[in-house]
């Protein structure tokens, strides 16, 4: 009784004389053209002690029919049964050793760890480049000291222009519609008691001493972070990075502190400049919406912004900046050489510096509550 | 025995390396004299790049010496060190020049990081560096405007900068057209004779091996070393290795006109 099963163009039909069971396998056998007969189905649960396959009737075949040999061949290891397939072309034979050699040897690579072995050694790992990254740039700021000459003072006003001036505009859109959204929401409250005025207080102090820095932080995180990071991260696959150690010129000189100390300088400027913008932004949606004349609200801010806000906002502010540049560069520094590890280097250099930004704001809120200020 | 008077110019003993804690090359041992041509070659994968990192100070080596000019560089303090990374230059595969400079800035940096000259004495060097590789016209071009034989030539100019007793050259022709990279063979070649410079190659590239090349030492990845030291020509006459012998056998024919 046989037994066939064909789908499409692939055909496999099997007789049971006796012991043995003869597979005929006919047709276009083709692993893009839908299902193939599986080994299964055509042996339909009988018990052969002896498998013959035949290919007499093949016509263009592909790695569709190895798989089924190779599920044929399987089962009769399995169940112990006398497999032959002499009558199949050659070229099928061959492969199908090749096929049973290679799932013989092929060991899956484990490169999986226990979650807590990763976990630690990812920690110790990032403290231990740190530790080493910070104490050099310490050591090249003291050299910078030593030999202002010898910095690279091109490259800093450079990157002075890349990361400040430059960053005006997106600086501006932020902070001015941050001052309009404090507007917003400090108009619900203080209308209730009849203290609009008090918005330009709210606007006024938050901006100097929070959000100023704060946000100029978070975009320059997002647009100078990554860029450092990118940059560092292709040099160091570029070999770049490897040509200045060689020749002793150390890499942190010459491309982490010009980057840091422009950060540092141009971040404050930024702070102070988003807030003039946000106390704008304030003023714009007092002026139409609350009505408040602007010389009102301009006194008003006066009254309680004083210079130890602005102080508070510009400490902040290169604070931020440092932290920008630190975790830009030694992510990029530490980058994998490959277009991956660039990637990777740049997103963990904004999540690193808009985490940090975040942790340091809240030291400082605990540090100046302290001293008063 | 009385110590040789002039040390030669590289003196690795024993060297293993390999990477977290794998090792790729085992006991490697060789020492390269002054003026020599001398080429590490071997199939991909055998460790060529690794021994190279771990020669000029990228990687320490696991274990093992390397001396230049017969001062220790493995082991040497802070100090000496950055004296020996003067000793050599390196060209990188891909040139590794400085992206955000031009080439005569590329060129210039070495010298003005390490030397008293005045900017009036870079300048006239730089351009004589430039020349010589023949990248006359495009000292002002920044390295992502010039082609791959280019950016090798000035890769090139740039490990001459200080005019080094070693020159390292990572696979040179890798990416090159026949012309271009035998063209950067005869620069070596020409450099040899100026300076009586030492080069070491790191290559598999067979026209060059058999053009340039003094001396050879073939790395092998299952042996994790070295399997063949000598001339190249020597080497593919006299060798027994089957390795050896089907490494150099197809350049034979090759090399020959």
């Amino acid at each position: 009784m046989p037994e066939s099963v064909s789908t499409a163009h692939a055909n496999a039909s099997a007789t049971l004389a006796g012991d043995v069971l003869t597979v005929e396998l006919s047709g276009d056998w083709s692993i893009t053209a839908g299902l193939r007969p599986m080994w299964a189905t055509v042996l339909a649960g009988r018990q052969p002690k002896r498998v013959v396959v035949r290919g007499n009737g093949l016509g263009q075949w592909d790695s569709s029919l190895l798989l089924f040999l190779f599920e044929t061949q399987e089962w009769c290891k399995i169940t112990g049964a006398y497999y032959d397939a002499k009558e199949l072309p050659a070229k099928v034979r061959a492969l199908l050793g090749q096929m049973s050699v290679s799932h013989e040897t092929s060991v899956p690579f484990d490169r999986s760890e226990n979650f807590f072995t990763a976990v630690g050694e990812a920690t110790l790992d990032v403290w231990r480049k740190t530790k080493v990254f910070i104490g050099e740039c310490v050591l090249g700021a003291v050299r910078l000291v030593k030999r202002p000459q010898k910095f690279r003072w091109a490259d800093c006003v450079e990157e002075m222009q890349l990361c400040g001036a430059m960053a005006l505009p997106i600086v501006s859109l932020v902070s001015f519609l941050v001052g309009v959204t404090l507007a917003y929401t400090g108009a619900i409250v203080l209308r209730q008691y009849g203290g609009d005025i008090y918005v330009a207080d709210l606007i006024g102090l938050s901006m100097v001493r929070e959000m100023g820095a704060l946000m100029t932080g978070v975009v320059l995180a997002g647009r100078t972070g990554a860029a450092f990071a990118a940059t560092l991260g292709n040099m160091r696959a570029n070999e770049e990075i490897d040509a200045l150690e060689t020749l002793g010129i150390s890499a942190v000189d010459f491309l982490v502190l010009p980057r840091l100390i422009a950060l540092a300088v141009m971040m404050p400027l930024l702070a102070m400049y988003a807030n003039a913008l946000g106390i704008l932004g304030g003023m714009a949606v007092s002026m139409n919406i609350l009505k408040i004349p602007p010389s009102a609200y301009w006194v008003e801010m006066l009254t309680i912004v004083d210079l130890s806000d602005i102080l508070v906002g510009t400490i902040k502010g290169a604070t931020f900046g440092l932290i920008v540049g630190l975790a830009g560069c030694l992510r990029g520094i530490e980058a994998e050489r490959s277009a991956a590890g660039v990637g990777r280097a740049a997103t963990s250099a904004v999540v690193t510096a808009i985490l940090l930004i975040i942790i340091a704001d809240a030291i400082y809120a605990v540090i100046f509550n302290i001293l008063g200020l | 025995m009385a110590e040789p008077i002039i040390p030669p110019a590289i003196e690795v003993t024993g060297v293993t390396c390999g990477y977290d804690g794998n090792v790729v090359l085992k006991d490697i041992s060789f020492t390269v004299p002054r003026g020599e041509i001398f080429f590490v070659i071997g199939g991909s994968g055998c460790g060529k790049s690794t021994l190279l990192r771990n020669l000029i100070g990228l990687n320490n080596p696991m274990a093992g010496k390397v001396k230049f000019l017969g001062q220790s560089f493995t082991d040497a303090d802070l100090a000496a060190r950055r004296k020996l990374l003067k000793t050599f230059g390196v060209l990188y595969q891909g040139g590794a020049l400085w992206s955000s400079l031009t080439l005569r800035q590329n060129v210039a940096l070495p010298m003005e990081e390490h030397t008293a000259l005045s900017a009036r004495e870079i300048a006239e060097l730089t351009s004589l560096k430039l020349a010589q590789v023949g990248l006359t016209g495009f000292e002002d071009y920044y390295p992502s405007e010039i082609s791959g034989g280019m950016k090798k030539r000035a890769g090139l100019a740039r490990a001459l900068a200080l005019d080094p007793s070693i020159v390292f050259l990572d696979e040179p022709s890798a990416g090159l057209d026949p012309v271009t990279s035998r063209k950067l063979d005869e620069l070596v070649l020409q450099v040899r004779e100026s300076f009586g410079t030492t080069l070491v190659v790191v290559s598999h590239e067979l026209a060059s091996i058999f053009g340039i090349a003094d001396r050879v030492i073939m790395l092998d990845r299952a042996e994790q070393g070295i399997i063949a030291m000598g001339p190249p020509r020597e080497l593919a006459q006299g060798s027994r290795d089957p390795r050896v012998i089907e490494f150099l056998h197809r350049g034979d024919r090759l090399a020959a006109p």
